[in-house]
């Protein structure tokens, strides 16, 4: 029995090693670079001088009133990218949750030409979708064009914030329905005839058993579409006109302009605190999901 | 039973071109135990199902209390239904599970809290309010989903096959446990079975539904000793079903012998089917018997033999306590009140012969074999 188990866990070991070599090499390793990287200087002495950089550098702004002022750069940074990131999130979970119900209960055949549908945008670069979103959203663009076709006036999307949350969003949005759509695929459609049966009109239905048994797909889409649109890069560079600088464009920037270590020392702080997020959170869907209780 | 709760007239349903309940006609009275049983897919639970309001018929109208139902949603009609495995909530513990109709209705904490622990007592499962229901047994997680349908006070209970699920001896205490239940509320129940033997035991009034037709609406003993067809017959407890001929009233011929029967009204000569149940013969020695065979395998079921008896090349059932040997000869006595007479149907010749019974293939072909002879 003894001597079994433990040729089971030889098998296990020999066979799960490349994988085991994969994750040391392509993930543990640049793990420990970055953080070597954000504690060193450029002689590679042990410093903590970036940590602080990135907490204490102020830069000068001009305000709507001329007046100029001090401010935290990255902190304003840190707060631009959390607020557009969970503006994108929420936006992504109302779009998605409709789509993905609606989804999950067509024919068998829709739902594969839905699912396909969604996923085809995957399969284009991301460079190349935002740069079709340029095309669409600027000011002598496709949208504009048709609104003046059809006497409705223009709009000013690109440069502004609703054009950054807008690509974000279409970017992110298949993460946030792929986790909703499978777990109400999986749902029990006799939980809902039973919740029709007790008395229940469609939105309670909705309410009292299809939103508390999605929660963890939910939890999942948010986290998929969260995590990454805190990090993003480039959309707000083309799509905000460059005026929104985000936490990955100011990675990307000082990695371009050579301060490896700041952008280390950036990098890692993202890190930790999306660690430390995601930790809240599963400590959070365990709570308030059942299963957990 | 005076009152009519349910009417279904003329009820047509078809899925995909496929006729599932063709022209169904019923009454369902309040406070009666009513079982629709069937074989699976004859269309039972679809007939449960538009009662319950998730299937709307194409043809046809469901009344409740005399007001036409048909496009009324679920949730507006006073029916609730114990489903098939269940469907409780996963997400809500014993007691919102069974809270769920009532929070629903904003009925007040205080006799949320009272009507829910009525109900879990009546279910004997007080104590068991904040246990998850994914962690309860099959007969416990049953409980629940009745306590669950009960609580709103429905006028009708639906019930499809609640208890397919549980092993025998679980099945046999809920059956005493719902016909219990459902004699303390007072209300109707709607049951559905392929059970005949569950069916016969808990029913007021049995349906019995075959090709998504009704075959015989009935009590336990009248659907038992009085089948309307060899369909019925078949289905319900064991059956030996032979051809035979009314020679006038009160006298039928079958297996060569003509015999004393109670059944009149038949035309002189008229073909019919002669049922007689398996536990009505009596086994006597081959010189006094009425009918003479062949015993061609016998199983001991416990209470009793099962004895196959082959009567010129048709093999009979006959349920004994005495002890027979295969290859013995034996003669068989049949009362009177021991025949019943039914016309032909659609049916006749499908069911009551029990040459396939056994599990030897050699039997099938002996029977051939006598038969060619």
């Amino acid at each position: 029995m003894n001597k079994k188990a433990r040729r089971g866990s030889l098998v296990t070991g020999v066979t799960s090693a490349p994988y085991q070599l994969w994750a040391v090499i392509f993930i543990v390793v640049p793990l420990i670079f970055v953080a070597y990287y954000a504690f060193t200087d450029n002689d590679f002495r042990f410093t903590t001088d970036n940590i602080t950089r990135f907490f204490t550098a102020t830069s000068s702004v001009t305000g709507a009133g001329g007046a100029t002022g001090e401010v935290r750069t990255y902190m304003v940074i840190v707060w631009r990218s959390v607020r557009l990131a969970f503006l994108s999130t929420v936006v992504c979970l109302l779009l998605g949750y409709p789509l993905a119900y609606i989804i999950s209960r067509a024919s068998d055949r829709a739902q594969k030409t839905m699912m396909t549908l969604i996923m085809i945008p995957m399969w284009m670069n991301f460079l190349i979708r935002t740069y079709a979103w340029m095309t669409i959203l600027q000011d002598t663009g496709i949208l504009n064009n048709l609104l003046a076709a059809l006497h409705l006036g223009r709009v000013h999307i690109i440069g502004t914030e609703t054009a950054v949350v807008i690509g974000m969003v279409y970017d992110y949005l298949p993460y946030m329905i792929l986790p909703l759509y499978s777990i109400m695929a999986k749902m029990d459609h006799r939980l809902i005839e039973a919740a029709r049966d007790l008395g229940c009109a469609p939105a309670g239905v909705l309410r009292r058993v299809i939103l508390p048994l999605s929660m963890p797909g939910v939890v999942n889409g948010v986290t998929m579409v969260l995590i990454p649109s805190i990090s993003t890069f480039y959309i707000s560079q083309k799509l905000g006109d460059g005026m929104f600088f985000l936490l990955g464009d100011a990675i990307e920037g000082q990695y371009v302009a050579g301060n490896l270590h700041f952008a280390a020392a950036i990098a890692f702080i993202l890190m930790v605190a999306l660690l430390a997020a995601m930790g809240v959170m599963r400590r959070l869907t365990d709570k308030y999901t059942y299963g957990g209780q | 039973m005076a009152n009519k709760i349910i009417e279904l007239r003329n009820i047509t349903k078809s899925f995909d071109g496929q006729v599932v309940l063709d022209n169904i006609s019923l009454d369902i009275y309040d406070n009666e135990f009513l079982t629709l049983l069937g074989p699976s897919g004859c269309g039972k639970t679809t007939l449960l199902r538009l009662i319950g309001g998730f299937e709307t018929p194409d043809a046809g109208d469901i009344l409740f209390m005399g007001q036409r139902i048909n496009d009324l949603p679920p949730h507006k009609r006073n029916v609730n239904t114990v489903f098939q495995r269940y469907a409780l909530f996963p997400h809500l513990n014993v007691f919102d599970n069974v809270a769920f109709a009532l929070r629903e209705r904003k009925v007040p904490r205080q006799e949320i809290d009272q009507r829910v622990e009525e109900m879990l007592s009546l279910v004997a499962l007080t104590g068991f309010e904040h246990r998850s229901v994914t962690r309860l047994s099959g007969g416990q997680q049953q409980r629940v989903a009745i306590a669950r349908a009960l609580v709103g006070r429905p006028r009708v209970l639906l019930l499809d096959e609640p208890l397919a699920a549980l092993d025998l001896k679980l099945r046999k205490d809920m059956q005493q446990e719902l016909k219990k239940i459902q004699k303390a509320t007072g209300i109707t129940f709607v049951f559905v079975t392929h059970d005949q033997e569950e069916a016969l035991s808990m029913s007021d009034t049995i349906v019995v539904i075959s090709e998504g037709r009704i075959q015989q609406i009935g009590a336990s003993q009248d659907v038992y000793n009085e089948p309307k067809n060899a369909f019925v017959a078949d289905f319900i407890g064991e059956s030996n079903i032979v051809d035979g001929v009314m020679r006038q009233d009160r006298s039928v011929s079958f297996s060569g012998q003509t015999f004393v029967c109670v059944d009149e009204g038949f035309a002189p000569n008229e073909p019919v089917d002669v049922v007689v149940r398996p536990e009505d013969v009596d086994i006597v020695p081959p010189e006094a018997g009425m009918l003479r065979g062949v015993v061609t395998s016998v199983t001991f079921m416990g209470v009793h033999y099962e004895v196959i008896v082959d009567i010129g090349g048709f093999k009979w059932m006959i349920q004994t306590t005495d002890f027979v040997d295969v290859d013995e000869h034996i003669g068989l006595v049949i009362e009177p009140d021991a025949i019943h007479i039914m016309k032909k149907s659609e049916y006749s010749g499908l069911y009551g012969d029990y040459a396939s019974f056994s599990n030897e293939f050699d039997e099938l072909s002996d029977a051939e074999s006598e038969a060619d002879e």
